[in-house]
């Protein structure tokens, strides 16, 4: 799951990670009265998942009260366009107002989990406020990295390495290690899978502090932080993956016309593939889950149909222990309830399939029948033109 | 022959008497797998589908003589009852346990360090030999005996494979499933080394998706040390980057972990890469003609 900047950084505050100065607000003219608390100058950050704001107008600094205002007027219900939003961009509903600061250095520090290594890597750079993965493509000799013993938890010494690669001297580097520690205790504290401050920020006065903060977690971990649950924005996500979620539905939009109902994961992208590969574009991922319920089933048709790119779709359903038969009557019932009228070609294998397949040929619906996931995906391609 | 289970693995199901371990322990025990005990703390002494259930694991391995456990507690409470199980002597353990935290699963792995217990999963079907054991969800009755050995990350996904194999008239040494998190127990490579030992397996399946590197580790494997013909699918060409795709551990992050990269590494390496997963079948046949 991912969070907003000002949420990140009210997590981090908790562990004793330096922040700037700031407050998060949905209204212009409230603007103001952060500005007298923390000015001369502020910085308007519009919050939304997506990076690269800067770029886009999303950032802007003022140096006046009005000025704030202003500023606030016209980024609030903004729609904003990065690189990381696609063309229809986000609508900006909150904005970070936080003390500018003297900067004299942008480094970077990172965590992540390193699955090769199975164990959490903190990532240091002295090349910050450039993407991370620039660094590691042009010059990799620059990002330090210390990977964490599970059994010992992140060491003192880690900290100092990496602080002095960084570049920090005396009371700094000593600010520097207390920030590097906090934010290590903050990623395995709340269960993330990523934790990333770029830039960090070393003031001219030779403070620490996170300029930018951005937070993952592992949704498996969720259940165990409610409070971080609580965090979830939901005009973030896509409509039909918020209404997904609801049903406990693997389902990620995609921008084909040939939608997917499949159980399994693995089968599911597979399922993707194969469309592509005979001359279709899946218009979407949908796990319904290996145990195929009816309710499953009903609730998959229901997202199906709500996307109007859908002109045609390919339900494969590998039964194994569940039986055909009851995929079948579930698939049935669903598309006489929900009046489906797109053209569905449906695959089954497993226990029963003969029966289930009497049964979708005996429902007065117009079901393609395929054996083989060849012949389903050759058949729903032309469909969908 | 198979690899590490066989008609004499004595199985101890933890967590027999909730829905999930009753549901999957009597397809077990109708597959023929020898089911020998279960473990439910708190409910020692009670008997449960005919076997004797313990409060603790290592009871079970003192007294029913178990040398393999099938996981299915809730995912907060599985990271714990591996532990338990490696503690308990267990060699092999199959945890099908899906969603425990990643946090867990390092710590698991830690655990295990140093210890002969390898670990299936979690989140997996598990490990058939087809005719002689079953530990796990995956349907007993598509799989056949036979010399194709299948490791996969997937579950639906492996039943369409072993069903496309078995039209073709080839059975399975043993299929497992590695499981879809980003951190499991055994990988692609410690399974490809025993099935490099195994005299019953001529050709190995192995069937990846996106996210993380243990393909292109498999491929470099491969490419040095592996003799048998290999065939591969990588599921999730068409998934777009960024997003979890339904397994915790398929997802492409910072452009790493593509379907394309994986496919380069292991034709690289000489492995048979089935670009339609409808062709895995086919692919097995063309590599064991031309051995």
């Amino acid at each position: 799951m991912k969070i907003h900047e000002y949420q990140a950084k009210q997590i981090l505050a908790q562990y004793g990670v330096q922040i700037p100065r700031g407050e998060v607000t949905d209204t212009a003219s409230k603007v103001r009265e952060i500005y007298e608390k923390i000015g001369p100058r502020v910085v308007l950050k519009a919050q939304i998942h997506a990076g690269g704001r800067g770029k886009g107008g999303g950032i802007k600094l003022a140096n006046n009260a009005q000025e704030a205002e202003q500023i606030a007027q016209k980024m609030i219900g903004m729609t904003l366009i990065t690189h990381q939003t696609g063309p229809e961009g986000k609508v900006v509903k909150r904005l970070l107002v936080e003390e500018a600061l003297d900067i004299a250095k942008e480094l970077y520090l990172g965590i992540v989990i390193d699955r090769a290594r199975e164990a959490p890597v903190v990532m240091a750079s002295p090349e910050g406020g450039v993407e991370i993965e620039k660094v590691a493509a042009e010059s990799p000799q620059l990002i330090f990295k210390e990977y964490i013993n599970p059994a010992t938890g992140f060491l003192s010494f880690q900290a100092r390495k990496l602080a002095f690669k960084l570049g920090l001297e005396g009371e700094t580097h000593k600010q520097g290690v207390k920030f590097i520690t906090s934010l290590y205790k903050a990623f395995e504290g709340t269960d993330a899978s990523l934790a990333e401050i770029n830039p960090l920020l070393v003031t001219k006065q030779g403070n620490v502090l996170a300029l930018d903060a951005k937070m993952n977690f592992d949704d498996n971990a969720l259940p165990r932080h409610p409070n971080i649950q609580a965090m979830r924005d939901l005009d973030e996500e896509a409509p039909l993956e918020v209404e997904a979620s609801k049903y406990n539905l693997n389902y990620i939009k995609l921008d084909g016309k040939v939608g997917c109902m499949v159980n399994g994961a693995g089968l599911a992208m597979a399922t993707m593939d194969i469309i592509k590969y005979y001359g279709g574009m899946p218009a979407n991922f949908l796990d319904v889950g290996g145990g195929v319920s009816e309710e499953a089933v009903k609730n998959a048709f229901k997202i199906l149909v709500s996307d109007k790119d859908v002109k045609a779709a390919l339900i494969n359903i590998f039964g194994g222990i569940v039986r055909c038969d009851l995929v079948a009557s579930g698939i049935v019932k669903a598309a006489k309830e929900l009046k489906l009228s797109v053209p569905m070609v449906v695959r089954l294998e497993g226990t029963n399939v003969e029966l289930g397949k009497k049964i979708l040929e005996e429902s007065g619906l117009t079901f393609y029948s395929a054996q083989t996931m060849k012949e389903a995906a050759e058949k729903v391609v032309p469909l969908a033109k | 022959m198979s690899i590490l289970i066989d008609k004499k693995t004595r199985v101890v199901v933890q967590g027999i008497t909730g829905g999930e371990g009753t549901f999957h322990t009597q397809r077990m025990q109708e597959y023929g797998t020898k089911v020998v005990a279960g473990v439910t703390p708190g409910k020692g002494g009670s008997t449960h589908l005919g076997v004797p259930v313990y409060n603790t694991v290592s009871e079970a391995v003192q007294k029913e003589g178990a040398n393999a456990s099938a996981i299915f507690v809730p995912s907060f409470f599985a990271a714990d009852a591996i532990m338990e199980a490696a503690d308990a002597g267990i060699e092999v353990v199959v945890c099908i346990t899906e969603g425990i935290p990643t946090f867990d699963m390092i710590k698991v792995k830690s655990f295990l360090k140093g210890k002969s217990c390898s670990l299936i999963g979690p989140n997996t079907p598990g490990i058939i030999s087809p005719g002689k054991c079953k530990i796990g969800i995956m349907p007993g009755h598509i799989h056949t005996p036979g010399r194709i050995g299948i490791i996969s990350r997937s579950g639906t996904l492996t039943y369409e494979a072993v069903d496309q194999v078995t039209k073709l008239g080839f059975g399975q040494s043993t299929a497992i499933g590695i499981g879809g998190d980003p951190i499991v127990g055994l990988k692609f490579i410690d399974l490809l080394k025993l099935f490099k030992k195994d005299k019953g397996t001529d050709a190995v399946i192995l069937i990846g998706e996106i996210g993380g590197t243990a393909e292109e580790e498999a491929a470099a494997y491969i490419k040095e040390e592996f003799p048998k013909p290999v065939v591969s699918f990588i599921a999730g060409q068409t998934a777009p980057p960024g997003r979890r795709m339904g397994h915790a551990g398929a997802i492409i992050a910072g452009g790493k972990g593509t379907a394309k990269e994986k496919m380069e590494a292991l034709e690289a390496a000489g492995v048979y890469v089935a670009k339609s997963p409808a062709e895995i079948g086919l692919k097995v046949k063309e590599s064991l003609s031309k051995k």
